[in-house]
């Protein structure tokens, strides 16, 4: 009769093998997986020869974009010159589809004259809806209809799984797992998506690590709001023939910092509240692909233009319509906005934004999409009653409720930064199915954006002031 | 206690349906090395495909009859290693490891055959009842890459094919090993990886509580020494889970064997 001995038994052999593999170091995993790797080595190099070959060009090709020298500066180079590329190409259908838009307006108010309808309801339609809508589409897209195209463009080469290539390591140096690098190109389209993605990731403390950190890289719906706003205010920062440049420049640096971020809490993370081994991972490059005309510009325009543009707009025509009844109904001297600004504007200032700015992300939970078409409804509604023709008033705006360049990187950085947007939260709930986490979820990213807002502040203030 | 057979044991722990008279074969491989191309000319349309039990892993399996035998073969997910850190990985491991398949074919990819080597030597671990099929040659000869099969034959202790299988060359002479291997014709002593000092020396100490279970007629003990040395949980919990039915159904092959 065979036995295999009892399950006692194999509990001993487990805690003997356990107390073999501690007293080594705990390297022995690692030592096991290299010798084989040097076995296999030794045997291949006995009997395989390589003839005189000229390798094919995706190899090559790979060698360049995926080089220990060359991969990042390309990689740089390639990012800003997609940003370079929208925000030149951008600024001039957004002055012709607001001169357009608000020049409806006026039609509009002309109508509401003629049929006698009461002040209210123009006020609620055409300054609240109509022109949050306004705003929206001549800010928004532009910049959307350019920039999803490139970025599906560089997906569709094949661009992308390089770039996860060139950042495996750096995750594996913050005791991450590699796959995360792909998580994370996926946030850049959105970031709930780029949650639900991090199901590749086996290991679970790699996938919480890659769930907490994905919000860091910002969204389709905070990738026009950065940009707007870095037009706007980059925009005067340097002499006419390099503001593009500059701008393109300032995104590019955002992005690296969002990036950063990323690492820098997944490395903390593992040293911390979620300590563990690294695990391995093979990433097989595809090859490169002749980019289908068709689905590119179909991806593009249908998934991410069309999509990020109607969810900001059903969000942002009733937001517009509620922003400008809280601006217009006063209690005591000051309207509802006014008061709630009011009432968040000391720990605004002191982040360097004001009371209005953090009105507005606590409002866009709901859409990161939504945010600057409330933050200008708010701000028009709120008194200062101009006539607004194109970009450039938008910019006076800004400057006329007391921007300055500090409030703009600060509003960038937050933008960056800040808690996930509720579709996230709602996500990383129904992934983790913890409560616990979902909350880290929020705290984390609020955390570290009120940090950084206020040191920028109180160093920029120190500095200047 | 109930005795389980060798079908009955797929059946319950793989959700594997044989007949009587099939003899199972596991197929192993990289990705994007032409093992489901290898699979599907060596099946053609015998073929029926479901999940893993308890998994959500892909299952592929077909028929076919080579001499005076009949063949189930098991198409497993494409895998790197068999260390088990992913799904595959360990559907893959576990099947090779517990479902004692008849044989195991390992597909390798000529073009890159070190990174390929890699996986054939981590099942040479497990098994001895091994065919090594070297895909894609025809790629490998666009490449200008050429290996010596019979060194790397010699070398690996078991029977070593070369094949490019979209073209369906030498397919005769795989499934003329796979028989060879499956009815015990061929004399196989797959060489095993050899390891660091400290490795070998952990793997010393711990062999002689291994071998008190004496289940060496199931699983290698030394390989079972380096898994509970690497301290993969995974392995740990899937071999006290698949040792009670082992036994039963070692009894039955024991019976078997000696009839």
């Amino acid at each position: 009769m065979i036995t295999y001995g009892s399950k006692k038994q194999l509990e001993e052999l487990k805690k003997e093998a356990e107390k073999i593999r501690l007293s080594k170091g705990n390297i022995i995993g690692d030592t096991i997986v290299s010798d084989i790797f040097n076995n296999a080595e030794k045997l291949a190099h006995k009997v395989v020869r390589q003839g005189s070959y000229s390798v094919n060009w995706t190899t090559k090709t790979d060698n360049i974009l995926t080089s220990k020298i060359l991969g990042y500066p390309i990689m740089l180079l390639l990012l800003s010159t997609v940003f370079w590329i929208t925000i030149t190409g951008a600024n001039m259908p957004s002055e012709i589809i607001a001169t357009v838009l608000f020049g409806f307006q006026d039609v509009l108010t002309r109508w509401f004259i003629m049929i006698d309808a009461p002040n209210w309801l123009h006020g609620v339609l055409v300054l609240g809806l109509y022109r949050a809508l306004a705003w929206v589409v001549s800010v928004m897209l532009p910049p959307m209809a350019i920039f999803f195209p490139l970025f599906t463009l560089l997906e569709d080469l094949g661009y992308l799984p390089r770039v996860a290539f060139n950042l495996d390591h750096l995750f594996r140096k913050a005791n991450a797992c590699g796959k995360q690098s792909l998580t994370m190109c996926m946030g850049f389209g959105c970031n709930a998506a780029g949650v639900v993605s991090c199901r590749i990731i086996d290991s679970p403390r790699e996938k919480l690590i890659a769930i907490l950190t994905n919000n860091f890289v910002p969204c389709n719906g905070r990738f026009p709001t950065l940009i707007a706003i870095g037009t706007i205010f980059g925009a005067g920062a340097v002499s006419q023939g390099y503001q593009s440049l500059a701008i393109a420049g300032i995104i590019t640096i955002l992005i690296l910092l969002g990036v950063g971020t990323t690492f820098l809490v997944s490395w903390v993370l593992s040293r911390t509240i979620l300590r563990g081994e690294t695990s391995s991972m093979v990433l097989e490059l595809p090859p490169y692909r002749r980019p289908k005309i068709g689905s590119v510009i179909y991806r593009s325009i249908i998934d991410r233009t069309i999509f990020v543009l109607r969810r900001a707009i059903l969000v942002a025509a009733p937001a517009g319509a509620i922003t400008w009844m809280l601006g217009n109904i006063f209690i005591v001297d000051l309207s509802l906005i006014g008061h709630v600004a009011h009432f968040l504007h000391p720990i605004a200032h002191s982040i360097g934004l004001d009371g209005f700015i953090l009105m507005a992300f606590i409002l866009g939970l709901p859409a990161n999409e939504i945010i600057l078409p409330i933050l200008i409804m708010s701000y028009i509604s709120s008194g200062h009653m101009l006539e607004f023709d194109n970009l450039v008033d938008l910019r006076n705006l800004l400057v006329d409720n007391g921007w300055t360049w500090l409030t703009a990187v600060n509003t960038m950085l937050f933008s960056l930064l800040h808690w996930p947007c509720a579709t996230s939260l709602l996500t990383i709930l129904k992934e983790t199915g913890s409560k616990k986490w979902t909350i880290m979820a929020f705290i984390i990213p609020t955390t570290i954006a009120f940090t950084l807002c206020f040191i920028v502040t109180q160093i920029a203030h120190f500095l200047f002031i | 206690m109930q005795i389980l057979n060798h079908s009955q044991m797929l059946q319950e722990y793989f959700g594997i349906v044989k007949k009587p008279d099939q003899l199972i074969i596991a197929l192993a491989g990289n990705l994007n090395v032409g093992k489901s191309t290898l699979f599907n000319s060596l099946t053609g349309l015998r073929q029926h495909t479901g999940n893993w039990p308890g998994k959500t892993v892909d299952n592929a399996q077909g028929s076919f009859s080579y001499r005076d035998k009949n063949f189930l073969m098991i198409d497993l997910p494409g895998t790197y290693s068999i260390l088990a850190h992913t799904a595959e990985e360990e559907v893959a491991r576990d099947f090779i490891c517990f479902g004692h398949p008849d044989v195991t074919v390992i597909v390798l990819d000529a073009t890159s055959l070190e990174r390929n080597l890699n996986l054939a030597l981590q099942v040479m671990e497990i098994t001895s009842r091994l065919v090594i099929c070297v895909n894609l040659i025809d790629e490998a000869k666009k490449k200008k890459i050429s290996i010596d099969f019979i060194t790397l034959e010699k070398e690996l202790g078991v029977p070593v094919v070369a094949t490019a299988a979209r073209q369906g060359i030498g397919l005769n002479s795989l499934k003329e090993s796979i028989y060879q291997v499956a009815i015990g014709s061929r004399e196989l002593n797959p060489t095993q990886i050899k390891y660091s000092m400290e490795v070998e020396n952990a793997v010393l100490k711990l062999l002689p509580q291994i071998e008190k279970f004496r289940f060496d007629k199931l699983f290698n003990p030394r390989w079972v020494a380096l898994r509970l040395l690497d301290g993969d949980e995974k392995f740990i919990r899937n071999i006290t889970l698949h040792l009670n039915s082992q036994s039963r159904w070692a009894v039955t092959r024991e019976a078997e064997i000696a009839l």
